[in-house]
This record gives C-alpha cells, structure tokens and sequence, in this order.
C-alpha cells in the first residue's frame, strides 16, 4: 500500500465523518459528492477502471443531482426564492 | 383519579353514544321527540323534559372533564419523564446498535482472505477459463465486458429490468396527472408553475458552459458505450454519462428545448425497445448454445470495433435504457413529468 492510497483512504474516512456531521444538507451532498471521486480514484488504483468510470458518472453525477432536486423539494436550498420574496415586499 | 377507571369510562362514553337507539323505550322517546317539534315535547311535559336534558348534559360535562384530566396528566407525564426517558432510551439503542454494526463488520473484514493470495476462493478454475480463453471465445478484449455481457449476460438482462422496474416505480409515484399535454390538470400546472418560479431561467453562465459541455460530454458517454468490448466502460458508465449530459442540457435550457427531441413517447418506446431487443438477442444466443457454437454470428478480430459478436449491440441496449431511466429520474423528481 503506497503513499498515496494511504491518503486517499484517509481521506475518504474523514470525508464520510463530515458528510454525517455537517449541519448544512446542502454541503453534506458536495462531500458526498468528493467521497465518490476518491472512491473512483480507489477504484483506479484496485486496477478496475469500468468500476471507476460507472462511480464517477453515478455516484458523483447522477445521484447528486438527484439528491439537490430532493433538497429543492423541500425548501432547504436558499437561494432566489427568497430574493423574489423580498423583492415583492 | 382512580387509574384503573379507563375502561369503564370508555364503556360509559360509548354507552351514552348509543343512548336511547338500542333501548325501544328511548328509540321511542327520540322517534316522538323527532316527529313532534321540540316545543309541543317541552309543553306535554316539560317537568320530565328538562329534567332529562339536564341529566344528559351533566354526565356529557362530567365524561369530558374527567377525559381532559387523564388526557392533562398524560401530556404533564410525557412533557415531563417521558421524553427524557426516550431520549435516553434512543441513545443506548443507537450506541448498541452501531457497536454491533461495527463488530460483525469489522469481524468479517477479519476473516476475509488476503487480497490477491495464491490460494483464495475466488481463484478457481472459471476466473482462469475467463482470463485464458475469455478473448477467444467472446471476441472481447476488456475481460469485463466479455464476462457481464457473454458468459454473463443473463444476470445483465435481469438488472436492466431491474432498473426498468425502479424507473416503473417512480412513474408510479411521481407521474402527475395523464399523459395528455393538450389538456393538463391542476396538479400539473401547479407542478409547471413551481417549476418556473423557482428554476432561475436563461443563466448566461450555465448556457454558456453548457453549450460547450454537453456535446463532448454526449460523446465521451457514447464512445464509452461503442468502446466497451475494448476499453473500460460499456453500457451502463455510459448510459449514466449520457444521461448527466442531457440533465445538464436540460438545466440550462428548460424543458421546451428538450422536448423537442424527449418527450414520455420517446422514453416509452427507447427503453420498449431496447429491452425487447436485447432479449430477443440473448434468448437467440441462448437457443443455439449459449457459447456461440453454430450462431451465425461471426466474433471479428479482438480489437477491432465491429468485433465481438452480440457484446456491441448489447451494450447500446443498456446504454439506451440506461441514459433514458437516468434522465426520466430527474425530470420526474423535478416535476412529476416530462
């Protein structure tokens, strides 16, 4: 095991204590989203890069969007809405 | 309060309920009551009349007071012990909970093989069928593909419908109203409305990136699908590479432009078809053999891209189905439609 599988895996643990910790939903999907690439980056280095190209598409991609559209469902994106708000007070 | 009095103040609360239906004498009482007018009751005998009223109205007051005085003393119990006691309950439960999680996993890791030893279970004689002789027989040059898509194909097979069967789901769940765009119902323009009032339309920055994003990132999805039998990738990084692609052409530019070339009839019969495709292809496989013995199909030479047999067709299959489910998702997560 080299140096820098090491740091990936280090990485990768404290990515997945963040993602539970943090307050904000918002940021703990963008962690999320850095743990699939350093999975993808494990995956490279476990020699099997079918797996590292389907994590990245799905894991970082497609589940992530999927995860901000819930997060937009239920209002706990701030964002424009807010300023519209303003803006007809 | 006595406490044992729950269930006969429930009785008595159901008894007065049904006062006067089941006993004749009172059915008669209500039913002349009923059909004379209050006041002629209250003028025959309005001494008895009263009377009846004010024993009523005394026991319904009394089996209320009494109800707010246990339901009081349940509130003060819980707002006071209950909760802490389920607080605590909860934090022992989780603590054990994650403990043993912890332990068998960690027990399992434990007793697991070292990775890559001589003598592993894993190390019998299919994985050396497919390492010698894989790229013979399939005419695929990445193993992988040649297993999941050759020796393989059924498991393949199965877990296309099994994401066929999820996208089903979904369309159950979250499809609003028919699939009738000249005359949408309520639910969908509510969901239409919602959808344009939050979406911030037309961001020069996202059109911008898009425009030059999304072609190469449709062409990467379909050389990773098309590449497949020689490189790593195959249908379904590819499909899922696809459908970030269109997601994000989506985002950028609303629905009216995607719906130009995507609507649910397209989705419909791309994925129809692909299923049916890829298993009218494998059953053919499977009839003649299964190893391709007399099929008809010649295999190429490993490495070319028209090689392979049934691996590059099977792969646009999935890659199809699988952009196309990844899209659907989103649209439907969005706005309950397409």
């Amino acid at each position: 095991m080299n140096v820098f599988m090491i740091v990936v895996l280090g990485l990768l643990v404290v990515c997945a204590i963040a993602t539970s910790v943090t307050k904000s939903l918002l940021a703990s999907v963008v962690i999320f989203m850095a743990y699939s690439l350093l999975m993808c980056m494990v995956w490279m280095c476990l020699q099997s890069p079918d797996l590292a190209v389907t994590e990245a598409a799905v894991g970082a991609g497609v589940t992530s969007v999927l995860f901000f559209i819930a997060l937009k469902k239920i209002h706990a994106i701030r964002g424009d809405e807010e300023e519209d708000h303003h803006e007809e007070k | 309060m006595k406490k044992n009095n729950g269930a006969s103040f429930w009785q008595k609360l159901r008894e007065l309920d049904q006062v006067s239906w089941d006993n004749p004498l009172d059915k008669q009482l209500c039913q002349a009551v009923g059909d004379e007018s209050e006041d002629e009751k209250r003028e025959s005998d309005p001494f008895d009349y009263a009377m009846h009223e004010a024993q009523l109205d005394e026991r319904r007051e009394r089996l209320y007071l009494e109800e707010r005085l246990q339901l009081g003393m349940l509130h003060a119990w819980s707002g006071r012990q209950g909760l802490r006691w389920l607080e605590i309950g909860y934090r022992v439960l989780s603590l054990l909970f994650c403990v043993a999680i912890i332990t068998f996993l960690m027990t399992t890791v434990l007793a697991l093989p070292p990775l890559g030893a001589e003598n592993n279970p894993t190390n019998n004689e299919v994985s050396q069928r497919y390492i010698e002789k894989g790229v013979a027989e399939t005419g695929s040059v990445n193993m992988v593909t040649g297993m999941i898509l050759d020796y393989r194909a059924f498991d393949t097979f199965g877990e296309s419908t099994v994401l066929f069967v999820a996208a089903c789901s979904v369309l159950l769940l979250l499809k609003l109203g028919e699939h009738t765009p000249d005359a949408p119902s309520l639910s969908m323009l509510e969901a239409e409305y919602d959808d344009r009032h939050h979406e911030p339309k037309n961001d020069a920055i996202l059109q911008m990136a898009a425009r030059i994003l999304v072609p190469v990132i449709l062409l990467y999805g379909i050389y990773i699908v098309l590449g497949g039998h020689l490189g790593p990738g195959g249908g379904f990084s590819g499909g899922a590479v696809m459908g970030a692609g269109l997601i994000l052409y989506l985002n950028a530019f609303g629905f009216e432009k995607t719906g130009r070339f995507f609507t649910y009839k397209t989705f419909r019969w791309v994925t129809f078809l692909s299923l049916m495709t890829y298993a009218g292809l494998k059953s053919y496989s499977f009839f003649m053999g299964a190893n391709h013995l007399n099929s008809g199909i010649s295999l190429g030479t490993p490495g070319a891209i028209l090689s392979s047999g049934l691996i590059l067709p099977l792969n646009i299959c999935v890659g199809l189905i699988v952009a196309c489910t990844m899209y659907a998702f989103y649209t439907l997560f969005r706005k309950g439609g397409m």
